[in-house]
């Protein structure tokens, strides 16, 4: 008997001593102030704690499939062309369903060609259906559509987790958001100005280079009427941004070819600088090996040609090829400043978004009310737990010092697994452990209660301490579960602060079966194991 | 010390009381959610956005309101916040001022309504850095390109580091000292270099008023959440029933939800009544009371389950109003201990908890209450019903198995 609780007190021990390092590790001093900064070293505070900005952002991955139709369109124009089928036009019937092409008009003794051609080529990723007279539609696989959905969310939160970082953001939180569909959560501590990390976010920064087919002309209708009334299928019209360095008069309409010489991914690197010339900020930017010798031979075989510079669909620039161009191009002009350049330049090096984004929420907590709540918080949770303490030594004398050094050690290890575990505590985190604090003590009095029964009932103080642990064991598990059930529905439904809660709640219930039911059964053995037979117990 | 000791009470004898108690609280709630306060929703359900502001003197709410009018801001709710001592206010921008495309403008408008407006520079405040609304990631920005120390010859990296340092100790004397705002730029003498000081009495101003913090949210996540609150109360409801189920039997399980629900239901209704918004936190509140009313409930069931194995003569009547008072002391001491600390959350805890906390205080009073008034004569009532329609004396399932 003695040796067993000899071991389970080292063991008591050894767990203590765990968990105390799981809050403060090993802290370079003794003060309070080296003990404070070890400890904020090993828990990390919550946005509305520390101070900071949580955004929750949808990324509008319709336009990526949309994007990818209009590619697939171009494509099996230019395939439709190469095998002699004139008289066919491919289209994207409703703009709603951006994932349905048709095609029209195919002669019918080319027909059974073209379905051929359409299955070897697009077969793996769309469905396709001929209808009457020579019409086909090819509408994409719900397995590719969600595939391609899926993977336009992941190379969002990519994109924007390398932008954030550049940002300077120390420990930014960017991740899928479960609650809404293709959702992105971003959470920035200490960031109180979320006016610049918005812009930055939001930029689409797609980059190309088009050749220029025609223009410039002041607006679409002469455009139109230059071009005899249609836009040819392999060019678009589209305008300049203000101020662009192109020739003209500004806001002009230039005629370009659809595909792109050099697209968004093609660039390997962006730096601002200053033109040497004009002492102008500007952005250089420098293409992928690949991507620079399709550009090279692509220049070489078209000088007097124009190309352009397009950013956000809008052309930056205009210049006439007079030699070969390698790898390296450069944006300027329309005034931008510094500023501008340097963050244009970090979006060209982290790519273009795959799709735009719409902002849902957005919470800001300053980092005044933080400090505040955090003052707020440890006062609550100090008198709480103080008030807790005394009344137990008040009702239950000497059980109550066990009781409030389970208490003692049960915050301790609720701390200790969040230290280990990188949990972060938030406001509602503070709640939750002075919560457990409460709800823990519930125990003691449970086995407390059962052991005075017991007493009264005339068993000796052992027998009584026994059968008061017995059973109050499972009134103490189903009580346990029962909390800890909807803590872990709220763990699952809820977001940032709330979820905190659940966390500490629950880790705190649990290291308080470990607390209420071993630890206090220890010390009171021990005590037993100090008195006389039959000498009565302080309950 | 021991307080009720052997204590015998008729709880039974008693439900009308009971009933007549519940139905009114019930009742009111539901008819101050159903015709007076409906459901006051917190901005995270309801969409819209909430500014709030700490102001150095006691704000004129008025001055606000009219230059928020004059700023085209129509419908915006400005109310004093907390404490009067602490001179905040909030103000509210309804959904529909606030569009998905322009989530941001209502706080910028704000801001830029208090700066021109509220504070002692006014007009002249412009070009100049507000030092009481700078983050520090600003205020080190401004200080690395005013570069009051001419630190610049010496790289780059010293001088950002220099004035990262100076930032931070700035913002945290303010915030962490000084609850966000600053009496002067003097008083900064002692936690910044004199250069630092001087620049910024120079080229920053203070505006007399500090946001604490913004809420935007667009009207498809309020939307989301209130479907996901409400999703998540019922799941828990259910969770409970389930693990009753198969501890006890399935009537204890229904005698238990119904008497959670009926403490949802009340504190809820006290949400109404004292028109309280119930945000994000307060949902997690009632989740947290949903769990733990069980645990009077259970420790009242446990009991009654262990006398029905041990006794064969007693009525239910008198067996059940037994364990009630066998177990009395555990269920108002647990109960007791927990509001305690719940109390101390509701008065040292803060704004930001209150609406966590008053859930708290209110949920588990009416949840002990509800476990004897509720949850056992509901047990009894139940196996009188049965008893009489199968005409055999009342008995409740003991259990399925014995433990212990």
């Amino acid at each position: 008997m003695r040796k067993n609780l000899t071991q389970k007190t080292i063991l008591i021990i050894a767990v203590l001593l765990v968990f105390v390092f799981g809050i403060i590790g090993l802290p370079s001093g003794l003060s309070g102030k080296a003990l404070k900064a070890s400890l904020l070293k090993r828990i990390s505070l919550g946005l509305d704690l520390k101070g900071g900005t949580h955004l929750v952002l949808q990324v509008m991955v319709d336009e990526a499939v949309n994007a990818a139709t209009d590619n697939d369109v171009s494509h099996i124009q230019s395939d439709l062309q190469q095998n002699g089928i004139t008289g066919a036009t491919v289209t994207k019937p409703d703009a709603t369903h951006p994932e349905t092409l048709a095609i029209n008009g195919v002669p019918l003794d080319k027909a059974g060609d073209l379905r051929s051609l359409l299955e070897s080529r697009y077969g793996s990723e769309y469905d396709l259906h001929s209808g009457a007279s020579g019409s086909f539609t090819l509408t994409m696989k719900p397995s590719a559509e969600a595939d391609l959905k899926s993977r336009t969310l992941q190379q969002a939160i990519d994109v924007i987790r390398t932008r954030v970082d550049s940002l300077g953001v120390s420990e930014p939180v960017i991740q899928e958001y479960n609650l809404g569909s293709n959702q992105i959560l971003v959470e920035l501590p200490g960031v109180d100005d979320p006016g610049r990390v918005r812009d930055v976010i939001q930029s689409t920064a797609r980059l190309e280079i088009h050749e220029v087919m025609g223009g410039p002309w002041p607006d679409e209708q002469a455009a139109l009427q230059a071009l005899g009334g249609a836009v040819p299928y392999d060019s678009v019209l589209l305008h300049t941004a203000p101020g662009a360095s192109a020739p003209g008069s500004g806001n002009d309409v230039y005629q370009i070819r659809k595909t792109a010489e050099v697209a968004g991914t093609d660039i390997r690197d962006a730096q601002s600088s200053r033109n040497p010339n004009t002492n102008e900020p500007e952005v250089v930017f420098y293409l992928t090996t690949a991507a620079g010798n399709h550009f090279a031979d692509f220049t070489a075989a078209n000088k007097g040609k124009s190309l352009c510079v397009v950013l956000d669909n809008k052309i930056q620039e205009v210049a006439t090829i007079r030699d070969q161009i390698r790898d390296q191009g450069t944006i300027s002009g329309g005034g931008i400043t510094e500023q501008q350049a340097k963050d244009l330049s970090m979006l060209l090096r982290t790519g273009a978004l795959p799709a735009s984004i719409h902002y849902l929420q957005e919470s800001t907590v300053g980092p005044s009310l933080g400090a505040d709540s955090i003052r707020q918080g440890v006062t609550a949770a100090v008198m709480g737990m103080l008030a807790v303490m005394i009344f137990m030594l008040v009702y239950y004398r000497g059980a109550g010092i066990n009781a409030d050094l389970a208490l003692f050690l049960n915050l301790v290890i609720l701390l200790g697994f969040m230290g280990y575990t990188g949990s972060v505590l938030t406001l509602p985190g503070i709640a939750g452990v002075i919560l457990t604090v409460g709800m823990g003590v519930d125990s003691n009095v449970l086995i407390f209660e059962r052991i005075r029964e017991e007493l009264h009932a005339g068993k000796s103080p052992a027998a009584a301490v026994d059968q008061g642990f017995a059973h109050a064991w499972t009134t103490i598990i189903d009580t346990h579960v029962t909390t800890i059930v909807s803590a872990a529905i709220l763990f699952l439904f809820g977001t940032g602060p709330v979820k905190g809660f659940a966390v500490t709640l629950t880790f705190g219930l649990l290291a308080n079966l470990f607390t209420a039911v071993f630890v206090s059964r220890v010390i009171f053995d021990a005590n037993l194991n100090r008195k006389q037979r039959g000498e009565a117990i302080s309950i | 010390m021991e307080l009720f000791h052997d204590v015998k009470i008729d709880w039974l004898g008693k439900k009308w009381y009971f009933l007549g108690f519940s139905l009114i609280f019930s009742v009111a709630g539901v008819l101050s959610l159903l015709f007076w306060h409906h459901l006051p929703l917190d901005v995270d359900f309801k969409g819209g956005t909430v500014v709030r502001v700490k102001f150095d003197e006691q704000p004129n709410t008025d001055l606000i309101r009219a230059a928020a009018d004059r700023a085209g801001l129509k419908d915006a709710r400005i109310v004093t916040y907390g404490t009067p001592a602490n001179h905040e206010v909030i103000i509210t921008l309804a959904q529909h001022d606030t569009s998905e495309a322009a989530l941001d403008k209502g706080r910028a408008t704000i801001v830029d309504t208090l700066t021109r407006n509220y504070s002692k520079q006014g007009a002249n405040a412009a070009g100049k850095l507000d030092l009481d609304n700078a983050g520090r990631s600003s205020l080190a920005a401004f200080l690395e390109q005013h570069d009051p120390e001419g630190l610049d010859q010496k790289g780059a990296d010293a001088a950002a580091q220099r004035y990262e340092q100076q930032a931070q100790a700035i913002t945290s004397f303010r915030d962490a000292e000084h609850g966000g705002l600053l009496s002067s730029i003097d008083s900064l003498s002692g936690v910044a270099d004199p250069a630092v000081v001087n620049e910024l009495k120079q080229n920053a101003f203070l505006s007399g008023f500090s946001v604490r913090n913004v809420e935007i949210v667009g009207p498809q996540v309020g939307a989301q959440l209130r479907k996901q609150a409400l999703l998540a109360t019922l799941y828990s409801l259910a969770g409970m029933l389930v693990y009753l189920w198969f501890r006890f039997e399935l009537i204890y399980g229904v005698a238990a939800v119904v008497a959670v629900f009926h403490d949802t239901l009340i504190t809820v209704g006290a949400f109404s009544l004292t028109n309280q918004e119930i945000s994000l936190t307060v949902i997690a509140a009632i989740l947290t009371l949903i769990g733990y009313s069980m645990n009077d409930t259970i420790v009242v069931f446990d009991r009654i389950r262990e006398n029905l194995r041990m006794t064969r003569r007693e009525s239910l009547h008198d067996l059940v109003n037994r364990s009630i008072n066998q177990t009395l002391s555990r269920t108002v001491l647990t109960s007791g201990l927990t509001f305690l600390t719940v109390l101390s959350l509701y008065l040292f805890g803060g704004e930001v908890l209150r609406g966590f906390s008053f859930a708290l205080v209110v949920g588990i009073l009416i949840g002990t209450y509800s476990s004897i008034a509720v949850a056992a004569p509901m047990l009894v009532a139940y196996q009188e019903w049965r008893g009489s329609k199968m005409s055999k004396s009342a008995t409740l399932p003991a259990a399925k198995r014995a433990r212990v």
